[in-house]
């Protein structure tokens, strides 16, 4: 059998196809900002209304906690912005069992996909000297 | 660069030069990774507390560990550019190497951005001390990374001296410190009885922390990039890459000790410059004019052995046709991938430039994470294909299929623990892999030569 020979890509298609993935890559950033900015606006303002009249004891700073926190220039309602602000890990199974089947359906893909061009890869190699 | 090679004078292709040595090796990798000591792993300290800091940092460094053992297998057996990418190419398919070498470029170049962007942030607070407030950090972005840039162009073993020199004075600078809060007394300098707190998040938040436990050691992998520029890639890059391991174990747990000895959790958790904030702590000029020094170094360090990782990966992808041909060539006095150096500059720059830092370095986390679990893949299906004595290996690592096993769940771990709190970053992120891959299936394989994906004089694979 005779091996597969490629065509020659044109310089107008490299220009093309590398601006694809760098677009892909802009727009993977960028979409996330779209979930977060909601979600971060509603948080600083739930934090910045805590922060106002807190005290160190109010926010549970020891007397070496609270010496650190002036050291670093720090005054009970700026660190209260830190200490107040929280990650919230409740888990929503639906949004789990979908990122579960992303990952593992984009892995599932992968090796099969890969081991059908390797196969014709070690064809071409082995048996076509 | 397939089918169109470039020629030297003599008519024989042009190869990158071997004149690097064992401690080339562990600058690469430590180089790389060193400035997650200095900055970054403390958001491990956000995501749980100190202590899940801590846990994170073991258990990551067994993640790690894994990592090293099974690259230094794979890379000693298939000495060649591209690391990871050329044994995927060679192991699992052509799809799966494609995926690798993107992983290797996304991950590398978003941590030059971010390192980029931490030095631009160090001058600011630098130029603060001395009395110049708000100054730009632009240009010293692209300053840091165009001199860089310039440097890799120019010839692999005075970058990877340059790394091995500022790499060897900033890890120095952590033991001094060490040394500076003496650590014997309790209570002196260190008041860790009043600052450790229990588990905020109790157990979860543990969980939680490995995504930015990967920031403690993220890069040394990259160490196998060199494979096709060292005299001997079957005693140096092993012994690069377990020493550069050994080094950022003791790193990392002096960091983790000072830190938390000086500073309430909730500050350390979100600090930018965490050691540098410690040495200004301790009220010594000196120790915070070593810091600023160090922190801009460990930076340096990294954002250069990222160009010099991204763009071995990226030139690899374009010799195989995988991206376009252009990108292929080897500058023919330097030796050097330079247009693939040279494209990746804009790249670097215009990601620090998006201001999205934690997005970026989420990228950077997850594309690592991606190509760490290709390798447990890659480790069964390499020891099946070709069984031991089947092949000349370099070096055969100890306890297969244990770290190959052990490196999948803990990924799995990881996987979870970047789901809390950046579950669209990661869904986002796969989508661009996933997108990528179809794009490769549909459009860019047709550009392939398959036999030439193959050139390992092996024996034909088991099963095949």
């Amino acid at each position: 059998m005779k091996n597969y020979t490629p065509p020659n890509q044109g310089m107008f298609g490299q220009i093309f196809d590398t601006i694809l993935v760098l677009v892909l890559v802009y727009v993977s950033l960028m979409v996330p900002l779209l979930f977060k900015a909601a979600a971060k606006a509603e948080d600083a303002a739930t934090v910045a209304a805590a922060a106002v009249k807190a005290s160190w004891e109010s926010l549970g700073q020891n007397a070496v906690q609270q010496a650190q926190w002036v050291k670093l220039g720090y005054d009970p309602e700026k660190a209260a912005t830190l200490i107040n602000s929280r990650f919230d890990y409740t888990i929503d199974p639906i949004m789990l069992l979908i990122t579960i089947a992303v990952v593992g359906g984009y892995f599932w893909f992968m090796l099969k996909v890969s081991d059908q061009e390797y196969r014709e890869v070690i064809r071409e190699k082995f048996d076509n000297k | 660069m397939a089918g169109e090679k470039i020629m030297g004078s003599s008519n024989k292709p042009i190869a990158m030069l071997k004149v690097l040595n064992p401690f080339h090796i562990w600058a690469l990798g430590v180089g790389i990774v060193l400035v997650g000591e200095f900055m970054g792993w403390n958001f491990t300290v956000g995501k749980g507390g100190a202590y899940a800091s801590l846990i994170a940092c073991w258990v990551i460094g067994l993640l790690y560990t894994c990592v090293a053992m099974i690259d230094s297998e794979v890379t000693s057996t298939v000495a060649a550019a591209g690391g990871q990418y050329t044994q995927a190419k060679h192991i699992i398919g052509p799809l799966m190497a494609f995926n690798v070498g993107l992983y290797l470029v996304m991950a590398y170049t978003m941590l030059c951005a971010a390192d980029a962007l931490v030095v631009g942030d160090l001058m600011k607070s630098g130029a603060e001390v001395m009395g110049y407030a708000n100054l730009d950090t632009k240009p010293f972005v692209v300053l840091t990374v165009a001199f860089l840039a310039w440097l890799n162009y120019r010839g692999v073993f005075a970058t990877l001296t340059l790394n091995l020199v500022i790499t060897f004075l900033a890890f120095s600078s952590l033991i001094i410190l060490f040394f500076a809060v003496d650590p014997l007394h309790q209570g002196v300098v260190l008041q860790h009885q009043a600052l450790l707190t229990d588990l905020p998040y109790g157990w979860i938040g543990v969980v939680a922390a490995l995504q930015f436990g990967m920031w403690y050691y993220l890069g040394i992998e990259g160490t196998c990039q060199a494979a096709e520029e060292v005299r001997s890639a079957g005693r140096s890059i092993p012994l690069g890459t377990m020493g550069g391991m050994m080094t950022l174990l003791v790193a990392a747990t002096i960091s983790w000790f000072v830190a938390t000895g000086l500073m309430p959790w909730q500050y350390l958790g979100q600090a930018v410059t965490p050691m540098y904030d410690a040495a200004t702590l301790l009220g010594s000029s000196q120790l915070q004019l070593m810091l600023f020094i160090a922190t801009a170094f460990a930076a340096i360090a990294s954002a250069n052995g990222c160009i010099n990782d991204a763009s071995r990966a990226w030139f690899s992808l374009a010799r195989d046709r995988y991206m376009p041909v252009f990108f292929g060539a080897i500058h023919p006095k330097y030796r050097t991938p330079y247009r693939s150096v040279l494209f990746l500059v804009p790249i670097a720059v215009s990601f620090a430039f998006t201001g999205l830092l934690d997005q970026v370095i989420t990228f950077s986390i997850l594309s690592g994470l991606l190509g760490y679990t290709f390798m447990t893949f890659n480790m069964i299906k390499f020891r099946k294909m070709w069984p031991l004595g089947s092949i000349h290996r370099g070096y055969i690592h100890p306890f297969h299929p244990i770290p190959a096993i052990t490196l999948l769940t803990l990924c799995c771990a990881t996987y979870f623990a970047t789901f809390l709190g950046y579950g669209a970053s990661l869904l986002s992120i796969m989508a661009f892999y996933i997108f990528s891959s179809i794009w490769f299936v549909l459009r860019r394989y047709k550009y392939v030569k398959r036999a030439d994906q193959f050139t390992m004089p092996w024996p034909r694979p088991k099963g095949y």
